[in-house]
């Protein structure tokens, strides 16, 4: 499977179900257009979030990474987005050591109403992958085109 | 495992934007998919249908529908398939509406998009286990927060019900802000006569415990078992022996405390009864005001009280009670009208609130019903309503409208005509809103019949000229400026959320705005649901209403209640954790971050392990990221399940 060449980068969001992902649903809902390259993983909390899925996808060949959850204490659960706040912060300044720019992941709180703030969020996100273009990418570097390097 | 996919087009929703029939033959190429095929309405009963064919000519033992977004119509497929015989978590949806289709455009980045997440889904399908609810018990008390007319007739409709009612409420009686007005719209009708019956009706129904002067400090649990601790604040009065006879306030030397009931226009005892019809009609002491309390002398009160009630050194107490449904109807606030400096609201005196005025026209307010400006208690003749003051206003972050305003402001010019028929109204005025039944003709009598001057135009500056109040502003309509020298400025502040809802919200894991107004499940077709099982709303605590409103929400969260009530067990949302004891090392860290208390350590030949409280689980999967093993994994949302997503989008 490949973004559209040329086009599209790989950008992934991981979303909570009830804040977030209900957020998008919402500025789909209000026909907030927005662009196309990110595709959405629903898991239930941001705290669900192991920081290594995000490891993972930006190790695949992932371009940029985006995880949203509720907005500090309006977690469905409590706390579950204290923890993905705690993990997710540590977990950013840990990937210039593993040779992956901290600005290709990013971690905010949207809420369900919040249609408009998901717009920007995902513009704004999508606008800062497309410029710092695709991911290198690992155990390939004898493949240097970069027509294949945007389709990972 | 043979898995078949359904592409809607949602009318032309998504076929608009996306090539719904490619989408179908791209998803063939798809591990483990045997079916494909794009329908007009996937929803629709023939959509349904459809599906149920094709589980049953194909053998199929999963479905992916792509099509709106999971939390509108994953259930109705869950449903659809469990008709057809499969277990209904063998089912996934791909959201190809709101987060492809409505979003842009592009018609090829649009497919190309809807046939990836369909990918995703199918991969994740493809791990997906069967999982069977499990039954549980439900206790059929209700707890109802807030004890104004929506949560009256919330308590009062359960209570006929047959079940067992708790009423909390914050103030020290029940009636909340529609005891305070004089009359209602558009009928004109004494507010606190139709009020009063109903109150009366909570205090007396044997169904009904009503804890006043009581705020929810904790709530545990979830739907069917909730447990609330609740604080019951002290009124330095045993409410047992109280009989409300009023001796203490006639004879309390301190006059000079904050009256809050009647919007702090004038001043009252500090032993007090907030009115003549307050329910429970006991006394309290404001501890600010008390000479007793703050000086250590007095006591008047403790010898004039004829049942010796008086409990100087009373302590506030937390109670629990154990409920299966909550109903939050904490009502609304006023906007703060000294934030329009311009206006002078909080610095010049006769400017005044909409609900001040309603005690000044009340004939149990402070005045006795005679309107009489606070300065110098004059009877004012020229008398100017504002409007929109903190509604529709970005300038102070009240972009909304109150919604009622411009009914009350009407009522209040109507009354200020019976009251004073010599006088004069002005309503400065952005639009009128009166879509209600009688609502538009009432506004009418307010112009034509009692003469009200309405002035389409908003107000720039109020200040004060010798003993009178200038006003001035546009009338938008003539082009014109316009200065009126008024008695009485009367200002209709806007509605904003309670006082401490948001602090409510997180205690009851519901969501609200960033008004502080909660949110409902579904903005038009689950108007009193929250996300959150086993939470109803009624009132203007999820947005603006007028009486008739918050009366009618008060009812539907009362039939929500007796509905979940009408079950002997629930069942549970099988999505939830499970141990695999072999790889569960007893570290404990999943009992640790668990919000709900639903790990437990059990022994298991000699060692510690973790084990899942299944019924109080609420899959929130915290432990799951938590496990250095791996060992507890949150059903549907695996580990493995995730990970295959990942790498169906980032295939190298």
């Amino acid at each position: 499977m490949s973004a559209l060449a040329g086009k599209e980068l790989r950008i992934v969001g991981f979303l909570c179900n009830w804040c977030s992902y209900g957020g998008a649903d919402t500025a789909g809902v209000g026909r907030f257009s927005q662009p196309t390259d990110l595709r959405i993983i629903r898991v239930p909390c941001s705290g669900r979030i192991n920081p290594l899925f995000v490891a993972k996808t930006l190790l695949s060949g992932a371009d940029g990474v985006l995880v949203s959850g509720c907005h500090p204490r309006d977690c469905h659960y409590a706390e579950g987005n204290f923890y993905a706040r705690r993990r997710l912060e540590v977990f950013k300044r840990l990937l210039p050591t593993m040779g992956i720019d901290p600005d290709r992941f990013e971690y905010t709180w949207v809420s369900a109403s919040e249609g408009q703030r998901w717009q920007k969020v995902v513009t704004s996100f999508t606008e800062q992958i497309h410029k710092l273009g695709p991911a290198p990418r690992f155990g390939l570097a004898h493949e240097q085109n970069p027509a294949t390097a945007a389709a990972c | 495992m043979k898995i078949g996919v359904f592409i809607c087009h949602c009318g032309s929703n998504i076929g608009g934007t996306v090539d719904a029939a490619k989408v179908a033959e791209a998803a063939r190429a798809f591990p483990d998919v045997v079916f494909t095929s794009d329908t007009m309405y996937a929803c629709s009963e023939p959509g349904q249908d459809g599906i149920i064919q094709a589980i049953k000519d194909h053998q199929l033992d999963g479905v992916v529908v792509s099509s709106c977004t999971p939390r509108m119509h994953e259930p109705t497929f869950r449903r659809t398939v469990e008709r057809a015989g499969l277990n209904r978590f063998m089912f996934e949806m791909a959201n190809i509406r709101e987060h492809v289709s409505w979003i842009g455009k592009d018609k090829e980045a649009n497919t190309n998009k809807a046939v990836e997440l369909t990918g995703i889904a199918v991969e994740k399908l493809r791990q997906d286990q069967p999982l069977f609810a499990k039954q549980f018990d439900i206790n059929k008390r209700v707890m109802i927060i807030g004890g104004g007319v929506a949560g009256i007739q919330a308590a009062l409709d359960c209570a006929d019900g047959d079940r067992e009612v708790v009423l909390v409420e914050r103030e020290s009686t029940i009636g909340g802000k529609m005891a305070k007005l004089d009359k209602t719209f558009p009928t004109v009708d004494c507010s606190s006569c139709i009020l009063g019956p109903k109150m009366v009706d909570v205090a007396q129904h044997p169904k009904i415990q009503l804890y006043a002067m009581s705020e929810v400090e904790e709530i545990g649990g979830y739907v069917g078992n909730f447990e609330v601790k609740i604080k019951r604040k002290a009124p330095y009065v045993n409410w047992e022996l109280c009989t409300g006879c009023g001796l203490c306030m006639e004879k309390c030397p301190s006059k000079k405390s904050k009256d809050r009931f009647n919007e702090q226009v004038g001043t009252t005892t500090a032993i007090n009864i907030p009115f003549p019809q307050a329910i429970p009609k006991k006394a309290v002491i404001d501890p600010e005001f008390c000479i007793k309390l703050t000086k250590g002398k007095c006591g008047i009160c403790a010898k004039v009280c004829p049942t010796k009630a008086i409990v100087f050194d009373q302590q506030e107490e937390i109670v629990s009670e154990s409920v299966g449904a909550i109903v939050a109807a904490t009502g609304y606030d006023l906007f703060d009208i000294s934030k329009y400096g311009e206006y002078g609201g909080g610095r010049l005196p006769d400017v005044i609130t909409g609900m001040q005025y309603e005690r000044l026209l009340s004939a149990s307010g402070p005045t006795g019903g005679h309107v009489k400006r606070p300065s110098d208690g004059k009877e004012p003749k020229t008398i100017v309503f504002v409007q929109c003051v903190g509604s529709r206003d970005k300038s102070v972050d009240r972009p909304y409208c109150s919604g009622f305003c411009c009914m009350y402001t009407a009522k209040q010019a109507i009354l200020t005509k019976d009251h004073i028929p010599d006088s004069t109204s002005y309503v400065f005025y952005m639009d009128i809103r009166a879509p209600g039944k009688m609502y538009d003709e009432f506004t009418r009598r307010a112009m034509e019949e009692y003469g009200t001057q309405y002035v389409r135009g908003r107000v720039s500056m109020i200040y004060p000229k010798g003993d009178k109040l200038l006003v001035r502003g546009a009338d938008t309509l003539m082009g014109t400026q316009v200065e009126v020298e008024a008695d009485l400025v009367v200002l209709a502040a806007g509605a904003e959320a309670a006082v401490g809802a948001p602090h409510l919200a997180e205690k009851l894991r519901i969501s609200y705005d960033k008004y502080g107004f909660f949110m409902e499940s579904h903005p038009k077709l689950r108007p009193v649901e929250t996300n959150t099982a086993g939470v109803y709303l009624a009132g203007a605590c999820q947005g603006p209403k007028d009486i008739p409103a918050s009366v009618a929400q008060g009812s539907a969260a009362a039939a929500k209640v007796l509905a979940l009530f009408a079950k002997d067990k629930l069942e549970n949302d099988p999505m939830i954790s499970s141990v695999d004891i072999k790889r569960c090392v007893g570290c404990g860290k999943c009992v640790q971050v668990c919000p709900f208390g639903a790990i437990k350590e059990v022994d298991f030949r000699g060692e510690p392990k973790a084990e899942v409280i299944e019924t109080v689980c609420q899959g929130c999967g915290l432990c799951t990221a938590t496990c250095p093993q791996g060992a507890i994994q949150l059903s549907h949302f695996t580990d493995n399940q995730i990970l295959a997503e990942v790498n169906a989008l980032c295939q190298l």
